[in-house]
């Protein structure tokens, strides 16, 4: 005899700890099985494209920064990579390379600080501390640079603001070292750990038709078995120049998840270490983009994507000739890849949600822009 | 490289569409009314003034001839670039560019709506993580009435940029199968990305 049960709506959010910001989700259970869930999002949205468009060409860099604030470098890079494309202007090798090594060594600080958030959300406390002393020996590095230890505004139109201080890049080549042995620590510390597998490996399964079908890009993808990274598809700034991985894993869960970005810090190292020892000498940007403020791009438009740690970010800015842009497009991999919990919940219990929410790694700020 | 594409893309959307669309050339535009010509700066090379006056001239000429209406396929920053009428774009065209073979368009990468104040447009940038090459699309649609079919049920990534769409600029996306406001708030009034929204700088505490 079949029990007759009704199902139940649950309300999660907007304030909840495992989002780590503002987001609110509604899931419909059946017993413990989820039926149905719709995120509802929004409660931070600032305008960024309308801001753009109201800004002269400089002016938006430093919003840029707050989409997703754990990874602003790439940020900056993407939204002046865009101007730069529809300017022509040639970037100065010096300040290719000081964009690559900030963008890598962002890159493993916001790996470093899913680590330790997504480990706090299915109850490991310690990592966090660990994941979090690290992170900010890097951000130490980054506010040397740049003035600023999240929010960067580091890369201008044409190279970066600041050239590296006396003997940062030496300081830089150290903490690698440091960096590789701690994250071979972690890496040893939680990923064998038998409660962790229990949790996260067959939870929250994607397949690669479900990854191209909504979008999906970054670290998700490449946990899925699709072995696409911008940095190696179209090579942008000059990362060409450089030997690395694209480390992916078939399984699709959240686990594998897990793996490819523990794995992709390796990789980055091995970037920042490249990059190190072969910066140049000499100026750090475009003779223009030095000099003036007022940057007007000829009419024209044109999608520029990168690599960010959470996915493809990009780009579409248009210009009309003037001295503001007509319209900037943002494309937010958080924004896109949030979409996926409307898919990826269904039929898991409930339990697993956080696990799997948390697996996706997202970013509030930019997902609502 | 991307020629090919391009003329392949064009040869495949048109063939479909059983009309020339895309790979249609454009009118030439009305001929110019002869101007004068800037005297010649050779005869006044010093005067600091009819240098000025002839780099100006120059200037106009040169944005006279970017104003010339451009083919609706072409190469953009070397990259393959189609423009379809709202009324030209299906999803059977969208199953199309993502099932032919040769074509493969498998990612959708971004959809970006803009308001140009006499139409509207709606760009999608496409991926092939098969063929490794690109296209932009953007079809265009009239401002009265903004429409462009929904592509949702053939790349779910649409869903939410779909969505971003409406909420900010208000077009519709007829067959989509959940179209409400995404980040503003359900009471809204107006879409912010269009042009002639007004800000009230009052309500923002900005006043």
């Amino acid at each position: 005899m079949s029990i007759k049960t009704e199902t139940m709506t649950l309300n999660m959010g907007p304030q909840h700890p495992s989002t780590h910001g503002v987001f609110r989700l509604l899931v419909e259970v059946d017993g413990e099985t989820i039926t149905k869930a719709e995120p509802i999002m929004g409660y931070l949205h600032r305008g960024s494209e309308k801001l753009a468009e109201n800004f002269i060409y400089t002016q938006f860099i430093p919003y840029t920064d707050r989409l997703d604030y754990m990874n602003a470098m790439t940020n900056n890079y993407v939204y002046c990579a865009a101007v730069e494309k529809l300017l022509d202007w040639e970037i100065p090798e010096r300040a290719e390379y000081l964009r690559v090594i900030t963008m890598e060594l962002n890159r493993i600080a916001s790996h470093l600080v899913w680590w330790g958030t997504y480990l706090l959300d299915i109850g490991a406390l310690s990592p966090f501390l660990y994941a979090f002393r690290d992170r900010d020996h890097i951000l130490d590095l980054l506010n040397e640079i740049s003035g600023a230890r999240m929010t960067f505004n580091y890369h201008r139109i044409g190279g970066v603001k600041w050239d590296a201080p006396e003997g940062w890049v030496d300081k830089v080549k150290e903490k690698v070292k440091v960096l590789r042995e701690n994250i071979n620590e972690y890496d040893t510390l939680v990923t064998g750990n038998e409660i962790f597998q229990a949790r996260t490996i067959g939870v929250g399964k994607l397949t690669k038709e479900q990854i191209l079908n909504w979008g999906i890009s970054g670290p998700l993808a490449r946990a899925s078995g699709l072995k696409i990274d911008i940095r190696k598809e179209e090579p942008y700034s000059i990362y060409d120049r450089f030997d690395f991985d694209i480390p992916t894993q078939e399984e699709g869960d959240v686990y594998a998840r897990y793996k490819v970005r523990i794995a992709e810090m390796y990789e980055s190292l091995k970037i920042i270490e490249q990059a190190c020892e072969q910066i140049p000498e000499g100026d750090i940007i475009h003779k223009k983009g030095a000099r003036i403020m007022m940057i007007k791009p000829p009419a024209g438009e044109a999608y520029t994507r990168a690599e960010a740690s959470k996915g493809e970010i990009g780009v579409y800015a248009i210009s009309n000739g003037k001295n503001k842009p007509y319209r900037v497009k943002l494309r937010r991999p958080s924004f896109v890849n949030v979409a996926i919990l409307q898919d990826i919940l269904i039929g898991q219990s409930i339990q697993d949600l956080v696990a799997i929410f948390g697996s996706l790694d997202i970013v509030l700020g930019e997902v609502d822009a | 490289m991307s020629q090919e594409v391009l003329d392949l893309i064009v040869k495949k959307v048109d063939g479909f569409l059983g009309e020339e669309v895309v790979g249609k050339k454009p009118e030439p535009p009305p001929e110019p009314e002869p101007e004068e010509e800037p005297k010649a700066e050779e005869a006044e090379a010093d005067d600091p003034k009819a240098k000025a006056r002839a780099a100006r001239a120059k200037k106009a000429a040169a944005a006279k001839k970017a104003e010339e209406p451009k083919p609706p396929a072409r190469l953009n920053f070397g990259k393959p670039l189609i423009e379809l009428p709202s009324e030209k774009w299906s999803v059977e065209l969208a199953e199309l560019l993502r099932d032919d073979p040769e074509l493969q368009f498998d990612f959708l990468s971004c959809i970006t709506g803009v308001d140009y104040e006499e139409h509207m447009e709606v760009v999608y940038n496409f991926y092939s993580t098969v063929k490794k090459h690109y296209l932009y699309l953007k079809v265009i649609t009239p401002r009265e009435k903004p429409s462009v079919v929904s592509v949702d049920s053939v790349w779910k990534a649409a869903d939410y940029m779909e969505r971003e769409i409406y909420d900010l600029l208000g077009v519709d996306f007829p067959g989509h199968w959940n179209l409400k406001r995404i980040l503003l708030d359900d009471g809204w009034e107006g879409h912010p990305l269009r042009k002639d929204y007004i800000t009230d700088k009052k309500a923002l505490g900005l006043d």
